[in-house]
């Protein structure tokens, strides 16, 4: 029987340790999470999606999440990337619809970084799960393109 | 006969547990409502929502610019609100391609933004913005306009002016969605009428308006404002993936329509 873990651990925890407002002075660590982000956004750049300028950035604990809401138009395209710095080893980024479903995403996952992306079909309220799946407490950035 | 039984629910057990296996997870609703919310990544772009309204037909953008707006209000909130609304108007210019436009829009821009006592980065953005219009550079300038909203919030945060930054938010997004449902009135489609969903970020607007200083909250053109956002959230309240019908669509851009002519009256009340 395999149980939904994720479920599970998401009610074990979810992890807001620190979010930073886009004026607070970043800390080393964060903006080398957000070099990582940024860098694997730039490779959806090249297939024509606009970055959004925004972020969210923050430090995830082992076994912990942060979830993050966004709001998305039907017909866009949309690409989730998220850099971490180490000691993360491996992190995992879902999105879930506004009733909490998960949604099928392409993935991609190199270690310390990954994306997700789709295509809504209903524009609304979203939910970008980044998880740290290995790893000890880091520093974590999600950057979200669009086309 | 007790055998049987305790043999079909073994298997009705095991079925269960298959399906729950099967099951995407969900997440609960009480982890939803604490999931992390910024102005910064929880409201989209005037430019996201426009790329979206592009993809069954290009609408006719020039048709949905405006003639020039008041640039000399004396109220710091209305400032904030037109000052977003007039970024929006920078990436409608943009998606016309009128170079002239986006120069008069950047120039508008600045002179709001000086009016705010924003930071010198900001005012050197209006320089980007011309230099790219005549360039007919129109993606970097898509990214200028979004940078040179980021860095007015920016500024309005460091100068202890958070309550300006949603103020520069719900400026764009009501302008953003007076020019869509009306992009949409003109040319119905049920592809281009589905972006107009959009209940949880009027919401979340509403909540960051709650949040203001009740200095600026119990300002008149504010009251208004917020006044009418329950309204307003309840008309893009249309069932996940049920596009609003013309008449939906109608109703959604005459209530923004008039939260629009309070925030650019020359005499807010």
């Amino acid at each position: 029987m395999k149980m939904p873990v994720s479920a599970l651990s998401i009610l074990a925890a979810i992890g807001f340790a620190t979010a930073t407002a886009f004026s607070e002075p970043e800390s080393d660590a964060e903006v080398a999470a957000r070099k990582a982000a940024l860098d694997l956004a730039g490779a959806f750049s090249n297939e024509g999606f606009k970055m959004r300028d925004g972020h969210w950035s923050g430090t995830i604990k082992p076994k912990e999440h942060a979830l993050i809401a966004v709001n998305l138009y039907a017909g866009n395209q949309y690409w989730f990337s998220v850099g971490a710095t180490e000691p993360a080893k491996k992190i995992s980024v879902n999105v879930y619809d506004e009733t909490g479903k998960l949604v099928q995403t392409e993935g991609y996952n190199e270690g310390d970084k990954a994306a997700a992306g789709f295509s809504p079909t209903s524009s609304g309220q979203y939910y970008i799960l980044v998880d740290l799946v290995e790893g000890n407490e880091s520093s974590v950035c999600l950057v979200y393109s669009y086309k | 006969m007790s055998r049987v039984r305790r043999f079909f629910g073994l298997g009705f057990l095991l079925a269960c547990c298959a399906a729950i296996g099967a099951e995407p997870a969900r997440l609960p609703a009480d982890q939803m409502a604490k999931a992390f919310r910024s102005d910064s990544i929880s409201i989209p772009t005037p430019g996201e929502l426009f790329a979206a309204l592009e993809k069954p037909g290009r609408p006719n953008w020039v048709g949905q610019m405006r003639g020039p707006v008041a640039t000399s209000y004396k109220n710091r909130a209305q400032i904030a609100l037109n000052l977003g609304s007039l970024i929006a108007d920078g990436f409608i210019a943009v998606e016309a391609k009128d170079s002239q436009q986006v120069k008069n829009i950047g120039t508008d821009i600045i002179k709001m933004a000086k009016a705010l006592g924003v930071s010198e980065n900001v005012l050197s953005r209006g320089n980007s913005i011309n230099e790219f219009a005549e360039n007919d550079e129109w993606d970097a300038l898509q990214e200028e306009l979004e940078a040179t909203q980021n860095e007015v919030k920016s500024s309005m945060q460091s100068h202890r002016d958070q309550d300006l930054v949603i103020l520069v938010s719900v400026g764009g997004w009501i302008r953003g969605t007076q020019v869509v449902s009306a992009a949409v009135m003109q040319n119905y489609d049920e592809r281009a009428a589905k972006v107009l969903r959009q209940p949880a970020l009027v919401n979340f607007i509403q909540s960051k308006l709650n949040e203001v200083s009740p200095d600026v909250r119990d300002e008149p053109l504010i009251k208004e404002v917020s006044g009418q956002l329950p309204g307003i959230e309840k008309l893009v309240a249309f069932p996940a993936g049920k596009a609003p019908t013309p008449d939906d669509v109608k109703k959604v851009n005459e209530a923004v329509g008039k939260v629009m002519s309070q925030i650019q009256a020359k005499e807010a009340k």
